[in-house]
């Protein structure tokens, strides 16, 4: 006889304790480096490295090291910062909406998921202040700073402002909302430490944690009042990027469709990262009885309504141009789907709209390694839907005269793989010396049935 | 001497110290730590090293020299930041020009056209607004040279005098053809002194043959100017007079004139091209028919056979050929206009250009709309005297030459002759200003002045003459040729003294002297106008053709042997190559094709397919051409409208010894024009081609070929359609509301902006531009816009802030077809397009998209209506160049000043180069972004002016440099407030509360459906079609 519900599957599989969880999640920190994780971090500092020497040629050369020209003004460089920010929206959903609407499975994976996001938009925040001529003035300038140069300021109809705002905000409540989440694990690290210098440092870290049931209570306060300011940041950073975009002329950018349409790929990216991130960290760090296939399951479904949303979206594009009857929109349309960059807008149809609704076959989506390889597929066709909507609209716009093609110099693909050895770098550093779990919330939801312990 | 005083050193000295006497023979009498005799100790080391840091620090910490330096004593007439302007006549080769020069604190920095002159009406052309650039070349010689070492003028002047007195036989003067009066009596002072110098002239592009049928037709040897303002029918005959012909800049004026429309003026000049280039002037044809060249003269005689059958003249064996109904048609169109067609040919073939002369004279055209008496002076060389030349030279019975200015190794078709015989001469002499194909191999460089540094003068046509006067001394030491060649004679004067004289013999006295007190006042005037016409210009004498030999002629005329043809032409840009190391002029986009850099063979796309050549982006296959003997690796280009079986290739490129800016572009076209009955004929036939599989990669500004039909962008029509009904072809796209449809303006969430004082604005008649592409150069002058080089242009980041958008028109079947299929034969270009040339720069517009969205409102609008650039404010997120729907905006990828990667941007890479810079206009930094400001510094300026005489500033004060240069007044630019401006009657603006309006029938805005209400307005494209085909293209749409 068990006294588990048996309404409910158990989030925390195999009857783990509370000490358990404390064991599970603290010892890979305190435990010696592996070698493969000296591995991997290895990779991503070379990655780090490659790109790296293409960052400095850039910026030492100017933005002419990349292929873009006189008509496509953007390519991989707003691909790339669209991409990762969109990848950054499932850390704050997870942990802020979901903890709104009472999801408790979020919590063996909003920790992760959390960091993902912060590393993501980090890498994200490159991109704009790199693809400027002078990013040297550009970082300081595209704030509204008080100046020296009479009633100078920046121009706030446009876009790319509202962009800074948007993402330093999201930036900053993440970081908080993250770091708050962070600090009873800190403190339970800080206690459990041996050394001094572990002492030390996961003692500044956790911020003088005491544990009281009045600490505690603030605690949930400030997630929950934490979790009320990010919600509306998850729709608002990725619906503010689209107004890049939307408010423009160009045709295949200038439509109303693009908010809801970029929030909802920007989840779907979201989660098939932290997918494809999760599965690796729970196999690695045996942690399958925290994140279980009712875990990656759940996440796959949220990946069927995003993509389905978004396969709407390409459709009703289409729907939209033909009925328009705006000539420049509707050729822009045909241009994506039959010019010269058809296979990228076939790509991103197959990979977005067609991979996931395998997931409607439950053994697809129970699946690890069909469910691995298929978030990897979905951030490719994200990637694509980003380049389709930048790059195939910039380059056969109104005036035929100026079309022209992109090609990606090997400058543009440095830039991209710095972003990843960054992402990699840091996401391998939080996982060896952060709690990947958030043991703390975790912990209030393993039902200790004492069963183990009177084995 | 007896003085045994001894002075002591110090006490030491004195006393005898032994310390002293060791050391009382060095420099330091202490002992120093820094001796070598001992080990360098720890603090040694670091004392030098203290040194050392600090004054390696010192050096390096010190500030740049800046190089202007104030005027000590300021000259009168110069004012720092004050322009002044000279009249000027621009000289390249034989083409001749009348221009006025602005110099800024004594350099010479733009080159405008004299409004003044009657022969080129004010315009200029590419080749006129780049040469001031060739001015600050580096690759000019600094002086006078022998046997390749420096030497001095006196040297020269000894040796050169000594050879020409030794000389035992003919000494030859070989030069371009020279339309310099005074120029000519310098060197008739030469021939005078000695007996045995003989003067060759030729031309790049030779019309010997024309010179010599008109001898036979009319009793002159001389070009006829052709009237293209007066005609009413034109048919050219593979004379491309728009783009390459002699005085080009005035056949513009003329011809865009006879095709300007207004209420009061309703008619135009029908241009019909049969041609197998498609060239500058075929694409501004009515009627463009494609024939090989070999069939040009059976074409020609059955027009003759046409016309003669009307006007009762001679019939002649024409070949039966099929006649296309271009030619027939044209033909009743020529009878139809007795005494204002022009029938034009340049086929250098007496015979052609005989039996032109006859359907010319036939038709009463000579005297009227071609005037022989006033004939041009530019092309007046010879064919059969060069070969004279070559042959003397090749049997080394020459005994000496001096190149006058020109390079016949380069650019003449026995150049490989001339260079091997010049190795039997041992005087030679050249007055080249850089080491040329040709000078580099003389005994004597005696460079001449660039003529921006010289006294000259001109007669361009007859009785209309120009002057030269130096905007700056010299740069280097080089010398004026003319004072060469009068130094050399024995005359001891100045060749400037010399002129002076001449004018005064020769033209003062020919000249009505009431108005003038002296000769002085004469010459004050002449020289402040830079333009002079003689009264005495003649009467129209010459009205008929002489046709008495026309059946021999006619009999004689026979199709060539066949095979693919070669047709050599000279394009706008780089034209013969004598300014080929001018990297404006090497980057500026082909007219038609769009190419820059190189030179190609324009082949048909289908014969090109058939070949087997994979195009791709911008990629192609290098071909190997092979004419007899002759074998050029080139790249092909698909060109439509152009004859299957014939290829096209320029001339002026494939320089080797021109500088490192021309150097290796392109390939030598010259050695490939043969001899045939002597004329140089520039088409060669019987050329094989063998298509190769290396990839080469052509750079173009446009590789999109049609409009695709939206009517947005292009808006034309035909003569009988515009009769009727002034609108016709416009497009009025019309936005949906819950209210209805309405015009795009009445649509707005914006308020508008309002200008207090001025509106600048800006009319462009697409009738009126031939695409000649002269305001690219004139803007890149101007606005010290960047050259980037062929692997940018690659790369498609070209910087020119005015562009010429050149359309053809679509096939045909594409009007048949709907969707996917249809847009896709809609980028196709038609077999034999029509073509549309559109200059498109920043439209400024007043709801402009560009300024929303700077994040640091670097991009502004303007009180005057002007869209504002603050390069300083920009950080380059490129966002305005993203949402610029006409993609005018350009941005700074590299640092292009100073930089060694960008060293073909001669005007920005040395110190010399530099003086081209305007002033007034900002060197862009990497990394923000650059567009058309309408020329804000001249606006400015002109402002300026006004306001110190305390009046408005009228359309006097104030033109953009694109405006000014262009040579068919295709552009109007002014102020949109001043009703009394000339482009506000010429769009007929009316203001109300949405801003202004134009009610010109013709004139609209492209892309108006966006609502971003330019300043610039369009008139359609009106072609003078029959009312037949107009119906059809009708039904089509």
């Amino acid at each position: 006889m068990t006294s588990e519900s048996l309404i409910r599957e158990p989030l925390i599989t195999n009857g783990k304790t509370v000490h358990d969880v404390t064991v599970d999640v603290c010892s890979r920190v305190e435990e010696k480096p592996a070698p493969l994780w000296l591995m991997a971090v290895g990779i991503s500092l070379s990655l780090l490295a490659i790109g790296g020497y293409t960052v400095a040629i850039t910026l030492w050369e100017g933005i002419g090291m990349w292929g873009l020209n006189k008509t496509v003004g953007w390519a991989w460089d707003i691909t790339n910062f669209v991409w990762w920010v969109g990848i950054g929206h499932a850390g704050t959903l997870i942990s802020a909406v979901l903890l709104l609407f009472r999801q408790r499975w979020r919590m063996s994976i909003n920790r992760a998921a959390e960091a993902m996001t912060i590393f993501a938009v980090i890498c994200a925040l490159l991109f704009p202040i790199l693809h400027m001529g002078r990013p040297w003035l550009g970082a300081i300038w595209a704030l509204p700073l008080p100046n020296t140069y009479g009633s100078l300021w920046v121009n706030f109809n446009s876009p790319l402002l509202w962009d800074v705002f948007a993402i330093s905000t999201y930036f900053s409540v993440s970081l908080v909302f993250w770091y708050i989440g962070l600090i009873p694990d800190f403190a339970t690290i800080r206690d459990r430490a041996t050394n001094k210098i572990s002492k030390a440092v996961y003692g500044a870290l956790s911020f003088g944690w005491d544990g009281a049931a009045k600490t505690w209570s603030r605690y949930e306060t400030v997630a929950l009042v934490l979790a009320g300011l990010a919600t509306p940041l998850v729709l608002s950073v990725h619906t503010i990027v689209s107004f890049d975009f939307a408010t423009s002329v160009i045709p295949g950018w200038h439509t109303t469709i693009f908010p809801p349409y970029f929030v909802a790929g920007a989840i779907f990216s979201g989660f098939a990262m932290v997918l494809t991130l999760l599965i690796v960290t729970r196999k690695v760090f045996k942690l399958e009885d925290y994140i279980t296939i009712q875990h990656l399951e759940m996440m796959n479904i949220v990946i069927i309504i995003t993509g389905s949303i978004v396969g709407i979206a390409y459709i009703t594009e289409l729907f939209m141009a033909w009925y328009s009857g705006v000539e420049a929109e509707q050729y822009a349309f045909l241009n994506r789907a039959t010019g010269p960059y058809w296979w990228a807008y076939w790509s991103m149809m197959t990979c977005n709209v067609i991979s996931p609704q395998l997931f409607w076959f439950k053994k697809i989506r129970t699946n690890i390694a069909a469910t691995f390889i298929i978030s990897i597929i979905v951030n490719i066709g994200m990637w694509f839907e980003r380049f389709v909507i930048i790059v195939t609209s910039l380059h056969r716009d109104f005036l035929p005269s100026s079309w022209a093609m992109f090609y990606p110099t090997m400058y543009d693909v440095g830039l991209y793989l710095f972003t990843f050895g960054l992402f990699f770098t840091l996401f391998f550093l939080f996982a060896k010396f952060f709690p990947v779990i958030n043991m703390a919330e975790v912990k209030s939801i393993v039902k200790a049935t004492g069963e183990k312990i009177n084995k | 001497m007896s003085n045994k005083k001894k002075y002591w050193k110090g006490l030491e000295q004195l006393q005898g110290a032994s310390h002293f006497e060791k050391h009382a023979n060095k420099e330091f009498a202490e002992e120093l730590p820094l001796n070598g005799n001992e080990e360098p100790s720890r603090r040694d080391f670091l004392k030098m090293m203290g040194f050392g840091v600090a004054a390696v620090s010192i050096v390096a910490c010190e500030t740049p020299i800046r190089k202007a330096i104030p005027y000590v004593k300021k000259p009168d007439t110069i004012d720092p930041s004050i322009p002044n302007y000279y009249a000027s006549t621009y000289v390249s080769g034989s083409d001749v020009a009348s221009v006025v020069v602005k110099t800024r604190e004594g350099r010479p920095i733009k080159v405008e056209g004299n409004k003044l002159s009657p022969l080129t009406g004010g315009g200029t052309s590419s080749q006129i607004e780049s040469s001031v650039l060739s001015l600050y070349d580096k690759e000019r010689l600094t002086g006078a040279k022998m046997d390749g070492k420096e030497t001095s003028w006196e040297e020269v002047d000894a040796f050169v005098t000594k050879e020409l007195a030794a000389a035992t036989g003919i000494v030859y003067l070989v030069s371009n053809s020279i339309a310099s009066p005074s120029t000519l009596k310098a060197i008739g002072e030469l021939k005078a002194k000695y007996n045995k110098v003989e003067h060759v002239a030729y031309d790049q592009l030779s019309v010997s043959g024309m010179l010599d049928a008109n001898e036979a037709s009319f009793g002159k040897r001389a070009v006829a100017s052709s009237n293209f303002e007066n005609a009413k029918t034109i048919v050219s005959f593979g004379a491309d007079f728009l783009g390459s012909g002699p005085n080009k800049t005035l056949a513009n004026k003329q011809f865009a004139a006879s095709r300007k429309l207004s209420e009061t003026k309703k008619t135009m000049s029908r241009l019909y091209a049969f041609e197998s280039n498609l060239t500058l002037t075929g694409a501004n044809a009515d009627y463009r028919t494609a024939i090989k060249a070999s069939e040009e003269g059976s074409m020609l005689l059955n027009l003759y056979n046409i016309i003669a059958a009307k006007k009762g003249g001679i019939q002649v064996n024409a070949p039966e050929v099929e006649i296309p109904e271009n030619l027939k048609k044209a033909g009743s169109d020529l009878l139809a206009s007795e005494g204002s067609g022009i029938v034009l040919s340049y086929t250098n073939d007496k015979n052609i250009q005989y039996l032109v002369n006859a359907i010319n004279g036939m038709l009463g055209n000579i005297g009227s709309t071609i005037d022989v008496d006033n004939s041009i002076n530019m092309r007046s060389g010879s064919d059969a005297d060069m070969i004279a030349f070559v042959s003397a030279l090749t049997s080394k019975s020459a005994a000496g030459i001096i190149f006058y200015n020109c390079n016949p190794v380069y650019d003449h078709p026995l150049g490989a002759q001339i260079e091997q015989g010049l190795a039997n001469v041992s005087f030679t002499v050249a007055t080249n200003d850089r080491n040329d194909e040709t000078s580099s191999l003389v005994k004597i460089n005696a460079p001449d002045h660039h003529y921006l540094e010289s006294w000259n003068d001109f007669e361009v046509v007859d009785g209309h003459l120009s002057l030269s006067q130096p905007t700056i001394s010299n740069i280097f030491s080089t010398r004026q040729a003319q004072d060469s060649f009068l130094q050399w004679a024995g005359v001891e004067t100045t060749y400037y003294d010399y002129l002076q004289a001449n004018w005064e013999s020769s033209f003062f006295a020919a000249v009505d002297q009431s108005p003038y007190l002296n000769f002085q006042a004469f010459w004050d005037k002449s020289l402040h106008d830079g333009v002079l016409s003689l009264p005495s210009t003649k009467a129209l004498s010459i009205t008929s053709a002489d046709t008495s030999n026309i059946v021999s002629v006619a009999s004689s005329i026979k199709p060539s042997s066949g095979g693919l043809e070669v047709i050599l032409y000279s394009n706008s840009s780089v034209a013969e190559g004598i300014q080929a190391n001018n990297p404006w002029l090497q980057e500026m986009p082909d007219p038609i094709t769009k190419a820059c850099w190189d030179n190609y063979l324009t082949v048909a796309p289908s014969e090109l397919e058939e070949w087997g050549v994979v195009l791709g982006d911008m990629s192609t296959n290098l071909v190997k051409l092979t004419v007899v003997g002759q074998v050029l690796m080139l790249p092909a280009l698909p060109q439509p409208g152009q004859k299957v079986g014939t290829v096209g290739l320029a001339l002026g490129y494939g320089r080797t010894k021109a500088g490192k800016v021309a150097n290796g572009v392109g390939s030598n076209a010259y050695p490939l024009i043969k001899e045939k009955a002597g004329y140089f004929s520039y088409v060669i036939d019987g050329a094989t081609v063998e298509v190769t599989s290396e990839v080469y990669q052509v750079a173009q500004t446009q590789t999109s070929q049609t409009y695709m039909g939206r009517e947005t962008i292009i808006q034309e029509s035909t003569l009988t359609a515009y009769q009727e009904d002034p609108q016709a072809g416009r497009h009025f796209p019309k936005i949906a509301t819950s209210e209805g449809f309405k015009k795009p303006y009445a649509v707005s969430l914006w308020k508008g902006h309002q200008y207090a004082n001025h509106h600048w604005g800006l009319a462009i008649d697409l009738n009126s531009c031939t695409g000649c592409g002269t305001c690219t150069i004139a803007c890149q002058t101007e606005n010290n816009i960047p050259v980037v080089g062929k692997q940018e242009v690659l790369n498609r980041r070209e910087m020119h802030w005015i562009r010429i958008d050149r359309y053809y028109s679509h096939t045909e079947e594409a009007d048949n077809l709907t969707g996917i299929a249809q847009s896709r034969k809609l980028e196709e270009a038609a077999e034999n397009p029509e073509v549309v040339f559109q200059p498109m720069m920043c439209q400024q517009c007043n709801n402009a998209p560009c300024e929303t969205v700077c994040p640091v409102a670097a991009t502004t609008h303007s009180t005057e209506g002007l869209n504002q650039m603050t390069y300083n404010r920009c950080i380059g997120t490129r966002y305005c160049a993203n949402n610029c729907p006409y993609k005018v905006r350009r941005f700074n990828w590299f640092k292009y000043h100073d930089n060694d990667k960008f060293d073909t941007n001669l005007s920005m890479n040395n110190d010399l180069g530099k003086m081209v810079l305007n002033p007034d206009v900002t060197v862009r930094a990497r990394g923000v972004m650059e567009k058309c400001t309408f020329c804000v510094q001249r606006i400015q300026s002109g402002k300026l002016e006004a306001k110190r005489e305390s009046r408005r500033p009228n359309d006097n004060d104030i033109t953009t440099a694109c405006v000014s240069s262009c040579p068919s007044d295709a552009l109007v630019f002014g102020d949109l407030k001043d009703p009394e401006s000339k482009v506000s009657k010429f769009l007929k603006l009316q203001s109300n509360d949405k801003g202004v309006e134009a009610l010109e029938p013709r004139a609209y805005h492209v892309l108006e459906e966006l609502r971003v209400m330019p300043n610039v307005w369009y008139l359609t494209k009106i072609r003078n079609r029959d009312a037949k085909e107009e119906k059809q293209s009708a039904a089509h749409s």
